[in-house]
């Protein structure tokens, strides 16, 4: 049904004469769709999970004072995004950012508090060292903390920025609401140049390429 | 810290009472360092701490260096003060690499020391040098199931091959 735009004030007069129990018929639909939202269950779920993460109180290394502490300070206030409960326990939390390099010895520790969280769980490599070990290319670290866990979200820098650890963040949450960003594609408006676009713009992707673009946005949205 | 000529006298006098320990010494940028034979390393320390006049005490730092095209290779220092004078000196065992996969071996100084323990430890664990008479000899920053000695020289760096510009592949 066709909703037409209507003033505030006559919606006003609307929802009063409602109150009284005056308005029937046609009137009294036309107020109920204008104000229901229809969605899907999974939508509202993922929203109220991306609007709600559980960051676990965790540091590696010198990165720690950029992400789990600076963040939930009054200046950058990570409670903006509903993430400013830090659970001290794995079993409560929700995402763990791997704020700094891990070394061969701190690796299963990581790994079994990873394991201890509870789904749905999520990941964010923070700064050059737990991304590819940064500068650290010796016996002691990890390469990379997706050696040995999956990791959702990277976030560059030697340290980042708080500002960037919360773009990550704000970034996580649209994965989590299963609509990733497209990067580049989102910022110059260039959807449909993806490269099964072979037609031209705005044209019907292969059906494998298809096929591939729904099992991506599948486990995205498991 | 003794001068050169007090370094001197301090080997003639472990000479006096540990024949043929002290190998030779050294005094380099205002250092004074007594290299011994590894095999007597605790005679000239237990003389160097209990000796009157001497008295050095306090072993601040016990570590080992891999002076690899060098021959011998290994050396372990052992850093010793006097508190009370704040006099250093240095001693220095060379250990040569017994090859075939064994490990290079000395005597434990924890019974002088206490405070070697843990360095002993960590020595064994980045070089692979075998205190003998240690209480727990077992690697004590890397995992135990590691396999191999990072501090050595011929150990490779590790991490991941990173093409640079200087080793890059030219394709011409």
């Amino acid at each position: 049904m066709e909703v037409e735009r209507r003033s505030l004030r006559e919606k006003q007069v609307d929802a009063r004469a409602m109150l009284r129990g005056d308005l029937e018929g046609e009137d009294l639909e036309r107020y109920v769709e204008e104000r229901v939202v229809t969605t899907t269950f999974e939508k509202v779920q993922n929203w109220a999970r991306s609007n709600s993460i559980f960051p676990l109180t965790f540091g590696l290394a010198c990165c720690a004072i950029e992400a789990p502490i600076s963040i939930v300070t009054a200046r950058y206030d990570l409670a903006r995004f509903g993430a400013e409960a830090l659970r001290a326990s794995p079993r409560q939390a929700d995402l763990i950012i791997l704020s700094g390099r891990v070394s061969i010895k701190m690796a299963p520790v990581v790994r079994r508090l990873y394991d201890q969280m509870l789904e749905p769980k999520w990941v964010m490599a923070m700064g050059a060292c737990s991304s590819s070990a940064g500068m650290f290319a010796n016996y002691a670290v990890v390469q990379g903390a997706d050696k040995f866990m999956p990791v959702d979200m990277y976030v560059p820098g030697c340290p980042p920025r708080p500002e960037a650890v919360l773009y990550g963040f704000t970034k996580l949450q649209r994965q989590i609401q299963g609509n990733p960003d497209q990067g580049w594609r989102q910022r110059y408006d260039a959807y449909g140049t993806e490269e099964w676009a072979r037609g031209g713009p705005r044209s019907e992707p292969t059906p494998e390429a298809a096929e591939a673009y729904r099992e991506a946005r599948e486990l995205t949205l498991a | 810290m003794p001068d050169a000529p007090g370094l001197e006298l301090i080997r003639g006098e472990i000479e006096r009472d540990c024949p043929s320990a002290v190998l030779a010494t050294s005094f380099d940028r205002s250092q004074a360092a007594l290299i011994v034979d590894p095999e007597k390393v605790l005679d000239v320390l237990r003389w160097l701490k209990e000796q009157p006049g001497q008295r050095y005490d306090f072993l601040s730092s016990l570590h080992a260096a891999d002076y690899l095209p060098a021959e011998p290779r290994f050396a372990v220092h052992y850093e010793l003060i006097n508190r009370d004078r704040v006099e250093r000196v240095r001693v220095k065992a060379m250990l040569a690499d017994p090859g075939n996969e064994e490990l290079p071996e000395i005597d434990s100084c924890v019974d002088l020391f206490p405070t070697a323990e843990a360095q002993e430890r960590e020595v064994f664990d980045f070089f692979g040098i075998v205190f003998r008479g240690h209480p727990n000899l077992t690697r004590i920053l890397l995992p135990d199931d590691y396999v191999g000695w990072p501090q050595r020289r011929d150990f490779p760096v590790g991490g991941e091959p990173v093409t640079f510009t200087y080793s890059e592949r030219r394709y011409d």
